[in-house]
Formats: structure tokens, sequence, C-alpha cells
């Protein structure tokens, strides 16, 4: 689903973000991108959903090969990728359930469908009860769940987290991460960056540790049996 | 396309105080140029005006026969420039004088011989009314014997005729400045909206929003307030008009206001106006993220 292949990433200023970089993600995969910040997680997450360009090396994501892709075909790339941040990234004017059809009817969907697919993953995610809630009257658990039914909505087959408890209590956190793993389980790809190691060592997934830029370790290395998950 | 008027006016709704500002500013720079127009129309209609009255005047030696008289009244006609002839006796000139120049009505009243000459007056027709053409008549009525003197206040005409070319040219120029600050101020307040939406802009191409549909609810906005500036400025526009016309100010009679054809114009324009505006910070924004 996710191949990097010897990624480079310079900035303008000619630091190098990434160096280096390969790694392979497979169909069903859950997997935690860790490292101290400025290590090049948020680069990646971005190189993935075509927010940048890599300076070398080859980015695919879901059968679109990033480095040569058109401008015109980043829409639909991002129809196929769900992406959730730590800042939750709503619109304060309008209601969960319309947060989350705004990413439908940007996106073309039949008028008639959408009030029903809204419906479904905000049932997903708990959040039914409160669809016609503002994100101010929201906690901030609850409002990555409506984040999280934005990028759900459009079925996407990978899931980009962002940090995505850095902003919300203990309690939050394991609701959210527990809702990562429940869409994991139901076959989409998760990649989940975070500097949260207590998660990371909770759960038995894939984890790979970046620093300075570079990847210095990666779990399916040492058991390569395990990239079966 | 519903949702394109919904997220359009939606702007509207959630920044008042910036929409209204656009559509005042809007309605202000067309305004402007509204009143320069209306100028440049009343100067037109007045010069038009002026323009029929353009006439030339042949005066006839005294004692030249009738019949010579007619003749040549009906070679005059025949010119391509003439509109038509008017052959004045001596005694219509005698009676419209005294009747014109009323200071003098006592001294004309006492005339035992008429001091004044029979003459044709010569209007010309509508495409022929400027220097040139009057010279060139004048020139040919030189050539009838019987023609003492010819009249066509050539200085008038000549001025006539670099008044109307000075308010095309000032007033093109002027329009065109006005139309330039115009698109400058819509785009900036476009721009200004678009930088209080820059989350919502990413928002929505996190979500895969093409550029063409992030774009179409800004040209809509752009164009509705064009609309609505320019409908505003013709309200300024003949609200100012009745103003002018209605105070002691204006002496000038017969001032006209816009027809239907140029007040659509100016609307339009305003929504063209709207477009350009938006379409330019648009572009640039969406280029720059």
């Amino acid at each position: 689903m996710i191949r990097f292949q010897h990624v480079f990433k310079s900035f303008p200023n000619g630091a190098l973000a990434l160096k280096d970089v390969s790694f392979h993600v497979s169909k069903g995969e859950f997997v935690f991108l860790t490292g101290h910040s400025g290590a090049g997680k948020s680069t990646i997450m971005k190189l993935m959903f075509a927010e940048q360009r890599p300076t070398q090396g080859d980015v695919r994501v879901s059968g679109f090969a990033l480095a040569d892709m058109g401008h015109r075909e980043i829409p639909r790339l991002r129809r196929k990728l769900g992406v959730v941040f730590q800042d939750f990234r709503l619109l304060d004017d309008r209601t969960a359930a319309e947060n989350v059809a705004f990413a439908l009817e940007v996106t073309g969907a039949r008028r008639d469908t959408i009030p029903a697919r809204v419906m479904r993953v905000l049932t997903q995610v708990g959040l039914a009860a409160k669809a016609r809630a503002y994100p101010r009257e929201l906690s901030g658990g609850e409002q990555q769940r409506v984040a999280i039914a934005r990028a759900l909505v459009n079925d996407p087959p990978v899931l980009l987290a962002d940090e995505p408890t850095g902003n919300l209590d203990e309690r939050a956190t394991r609701g959210v991460f527990q809702l990562l793993r429940e869409i994991n389980a139901g076959g989409t790809v998760v990649v989940m960056a975070t500097h949260d190691l207590d998660l990371v060592r909770q759960a038995p997934y894939r984890t790979i540790e970046l620093r300075d830029g570079g990847l210095v370790y990666d779990s399916a290395d040492d058991a390569p049996e395990e990239e079966a998950l | 396309m519903r949702l394109l008027f919904r997220e359009a006016l939606l702007s509207f709704r959630r920044t008042p105080l910036l929409s209204g500002l656009s559509v005042t500013t809007i309605a202000f720079s067309l305004f402007t140029v509204g009143l320069f127009l209306l100028v440049a129309l009343n100067l037109r209609q007045a010069l038009k005006g002026l323009e029929e009255r353009v006439e030339i005047v042949a005066f006839i030696l005294r004692g030249t026969p009738p019949e010579t008289v007619t003749l040549a009244s009906q070679d005059i006609a025949a010119f391509p420039e003439v509109k038509d002839v008017e052959y004045v006796t001596e005694e219509q000139a005698l009676a419209r004088a005294r009747k014109e120049l009323v200071e003098f009505r006592d001294a004309y009243r006492d005339l035992s011989v008429n001091p004044l000459p029979a003459s044709f007056e010569i209007r010309l027709k509508d495409g022929y009314r400027n220097a040139t053409s009057a010279a060139q008549v004048a020139k040919r009525l030189e050539g009838f014997s019987f023609v003492e003197d010819i009249r066509y206040g050539r200085d008038w005409v000549e001025r006539l005729d670099k008044l109307r070319n000075l308010a095309g040219v000032v007033g093109f120029v002027i329009g065109l400045a006005f139309a330039a600050v115009a698109v400058v101020i819509i785009g900036v307040t476009i721009r200004l909206t678009i930088l209080q939406r820059a989350r919502e802009i990413s928002i929505m191409r996190l979500v895969g929003a093409t550029n063409r549909f992030i774009r179409g609810p800004f040209l809509l906005e752009g164009a509705l307030k064009g609309l609505l500036g320019g409908l505003l400025s013709l309200v300024l526009c003949y609200a100012g008009f009745r103003l002018f016309r209605d105070s002691n100010l204006s002496t000038l009679s017969g001032l006209v206001f816009f027809g239907p054809d140029q007040m659509a114009m100016l609307v339009l324009f305003g929504v063209a106006l709207g477009l350009i505006g938006s379409l330019v910070s648009v572009g640039r924004h969406l280029r720059d993220v």
C-alpha cells in the first residue's frame, strides 16, 4: 500500500529533512512512526498525502507514484486517504455531521447518499448522538473522533494519523487509540506518527523509528514474520 | 450547483462586515465610473444639440433675380453634405431681427430702407457637422457670383470638434483608471476573504477538493458582490443625478440619465470586475499553497 524507496527530502535552506528512507507497508498493517520532534515524522506524513514532494527517491501510496504526480491527480489521491491531525482541523461553524458531510460534498458524492454515510461513520466513532453539536461543544477526544469520521467517510484504504493524541488527555488518548485499532481491524492500513512511547509499548504493532531524518529502527526487520500481521 | 450557491452565500452570512465592505467599495468605484459616464453622456447630448445648430449662412447680393435664387437653392440642396436650404428674404430677415433683437426694436421700426440682405441658411447632414465639411461647402458657395459673404463660425465649429475629441479621450482614460482601481480593490477584498478562509481552503484540499471546486464559490462570491455593487452604484448614480438636477446649482435643462442598456452595461461591468478580481486573487492563492 505504501512504499518509500531511498527517499530524500531537503528543506529550501538545504538541510536534509529525510535521508535515504526506505520502508514498505503492506495491506492491513498498523504502523507506528516514532521519533523526537524534528526527526522527520511529519515530513513522511506530508509526503504520503502529497503536501510535499520528495527531493529524490520514490514514494508510492495506494498505487499513486507521488514523485511525478500531476497537480490534478492530488485530489484523487486524497480521496483514497484519510488524514487526521493533532489539531483536528474541523470547521468551527459547522456541526459534527456537517464537517463529515463536507468531505463527501467536496468530492461530488451523490447528495441523497450523504446523510446515511455520515451517520454510519459517526456511529462507527461513537458520536451518533452528537451529530448536531458544534466543535466548541465537544471535548478534545470527541473532536478527534469527528476528524476520524471525516477521514473515514470516503472509505479510504489508508488512514494517516499525525500525532492524533497529541492534544488529548490520557483517557481520551486511550479511546482514540482504541478506535484506530478497530479501524485497522476492519482492514484499513493505519500509519500513526506519535512520540507517546507508552502507547507504542502497549500495542504489538510494527514500529518505525526516525532520528535526524534517517530511519534508525524498523521492528519488521527484527521479526520478519510479524509483517504478516 | 446548489452547494456552490450555498458556500458562496455562507461567506456573506459568516463575514457580513467584510462582504458589506467589498460591496460598498465596488459600489463606490462604479459610482465614480458611473458619474463620469453620466457627465460624458450629458456632454454628448449637449454637443448634439449644439451640432444641430451648425449652419452656414450665405448672404446674397441685393438685386439678384428670384429665378437665379431658386435654381441656386436647388443646386445647393443637392450637395451631399447638405440637409436642407432655407431662403430668407430681406423682409423675413428684418422681421426676425425685430423679434429677436428686442433692444433694437425701435431702431429697426424707424428704418425706411431695409439694411438686411437676403440669405441662404444651410444646415448640414448628421455626419458632416464638422469643420472640414463646413469649409468645403463654404468654398463651393463662394463659386456663386451672387453670394456676397459666407459665415459659418469656423472657429466655433473647430472648437466643437476639439471638445468632442477631448471629451472622448478624457472619458476613456478616466473610466479605464477607475476600472483598474475597482479591480484592485475587489481583488484585495476577495484576498482578505480568502486569507480569512485559508484554514477552510486547506481543509478542503485535504479532503480531496479540486482547485476548480474550491475556486467556484469564490468566483460566484466575487460575481455576486460585483452584481450588488453594480446595483448599488446605479442607485447612488440616480440619487446623485436627481440631487444635481433638482438643485438650484444646475441651470442646465434636458439632463438625461442612463437608458436600460447602459444601466445593464454598468451592472454587467460590476459583475465582470468582481469576477476578474476574485479570479486573480484566488488563482494566486491556489498557486501559493
